[in-house]
């Protein structure tokens, strides 16, 4: 067996499938809340394939980059000033922050690196004398990789600034805040793979609505959309799983344990949204000693007196609590680019602005 | 930032793999959150494999979509 076993792009099945979503006849919306979901919709045209078949899809929070905060980017801007090597991935450098982003901070002679991987970070730490904290952003799929690295010992000048966040919450937050009506989910089939089904179970129940985890070939986004649309039509609201060959029922429970020895949850602010309980995760006790905020509290202390405000005209916030699409922005386009990006979801490869951007979807479609 | 890719495992040694990604790309990747052997499939995910992929599952979901659509 080859890895074409795991590729399913089969076009004349997606028509097929429009076929039978646009038989159905309805009219409504559905959000995700992953960039590589939106990145399949926008790459393959599936999302305007899908209007046409009555379903309107948008990208809510689904963006770890873009969804963390200006105050926690101010974090790691003010300790690469104070002289640490601040590590993180690749987009999260470019996010704007107060004064400047992190990759500014690196052309004025601050030491901040890019990685690919937690374990690029140990090895610049094993490499320096330096203080090196590791920036760690990432929803469910990401955190397990911060876990695994703080219980095998990392060496003792490496820290985190843990900005990891979770998906139920803010999926609870926001159908919760009821500001726009949604139809179903499709769930992110790698936070998924971590958690598994069951989280989803109580808010399909709480807030009668119908899921579907999702895996990321263009079939499976159309056979997730197909599923969601069959439980909408019969007036269903269930947790059902398309992402079967990588998305277990209890997920991956090895993960899971290490998340918990490591990991309490916490009521974090996310951007365009106020605080949501228990959607982020801080370190235990146990780990303090690895815990930027909590060892270099002092040059910290700055950053909680600090007020933040969105950049005139950015739309980010409406964008993450799926308001609006892309296009409505008066920016997008229009001093707001990926190079010279004004927000973060110009920024970041997930970001629902930089892939109508990519894709290059100046305007919204017309269908 | 959750995109995950997967590969095969080619070697192993302790909790790091080396995995084939297909067309000449291999890369070293942490092991420690799965159980897996040689030989199987992973999605890897900034460096880490975070599941084995199950080959009869990804089989069974083709067959089910294909019945699916013949029925609808």
């Amino acid at each position: 067996m080859g890895m074409n076993a795991f590729r399913y792009r089969d076009r004349s099945l997606v028509n097929k499938v429009a076929k039978s979503i646009r038989e159905m006849n309805l009219n409504v919306l559905i959000m995700h809340v992953c960039g590589t979901h939106q990145d399949t919709f926008a790459r393959y045209g599936l999302d305007n394939l899908l209007k046409e078949c009555g379903v309107e899809v948008r990208q809510g929070p689904g963006c770890p980059v873009c969804v963390t905060t200006p105050r926690e980017i101010e974090e790691a801007i003010v300790l690469a000033k104070a002289g640490k090597t601040v590590v993180s991935f690749g987009d999260m450098v470019r996010v704007p922050g107060k004064n400047g982003s992190l990759l500014d901070a690196r052309a004025e002679g601050r030491d901040v690196r890019i990685v690919y991987s937690i374990e690029d970070a140990i090895a610049i730490a094993k490499e320096t004398e330096n203080d090196v904290v590791f920036l760690a952003v990432g929803f469910e799929t990401t955190a397990p990789s911060t876990a695994a690295t703080l219980v095998a010992e990392p060496p003792e000048n490496f820290s985190v600034l843990t900005c990891h966040r979770r998906i139920p919450p803010v999926l609870d937050a926001l159908l919760g805040m009821g500001e726009t009506k949604i139809d179903g989910i499709i769930d992110p089939g790698h936070v998924s793979t971590i958690i598994g089904v069951k989280p989803y179970e109580e808010i399909s129940k709480k807030h009668n609505i119908p899921q579907v985890i999702a895996g990321f070939e263009p079939l499976d986004v159309m056979m997730g959309v197909y599923m969601l649309c069959r439980q909408i039509s019969r007036g269903e609201a269930k947790v059902e799983n398309e992402y079967s060959r990588s998305v277990r029922y209890g997920g991956n429970s090895k993960a899971l344990k290490l998340m918990r020895e490591v990991f309490d949850p916490v009521d974090v602010e996310w951007r365009g949204f106020p605080k949501i309980p228990a959607s982020g995760m801080e370190l235990r006790r146990r780990f303090q000693d690895y815990d930027a905020r909590k060892i270099h509290e002092d040059e910290l202390e700055a950053v909680k007196e600090m007020e933040f405000s969105t950049p005139p005209g950015c739309r980010c916030d409406e964008v993450l609590r799926g308001l609006i699409r892309p296009q409505k922005c008066p920016l997008f386009g229009r001093g707001c680019y990926p190079s010279h990006p004004v927000g973060p979801c110009m920024v970041s490869i997930e970001g629902a602005c930089s892939i109508e951007y990519k894709y290059g979807r100046r305007m919204a479609p017309r269908v | 930032m959750c995109l995950a890719v997967p590969g095969r495992i080619v070697e192993r040694k302790g909790e790091t793999g080396m995995i084939d990604f297909g067309e000449g790309t291999t890369r070293e990747v942490n092991l420690s959150l799965v159980d897996a052997e040689v030989g199987d499939y992973v999605l890897v995910h900034a460096g880490f494999a975070i599941q084995v992929l199950d080959p009869r599952e990804a089989k069974k979901t083709l067959n089910a979509w294909k019945k699916l659509l013949e029925e609808g």
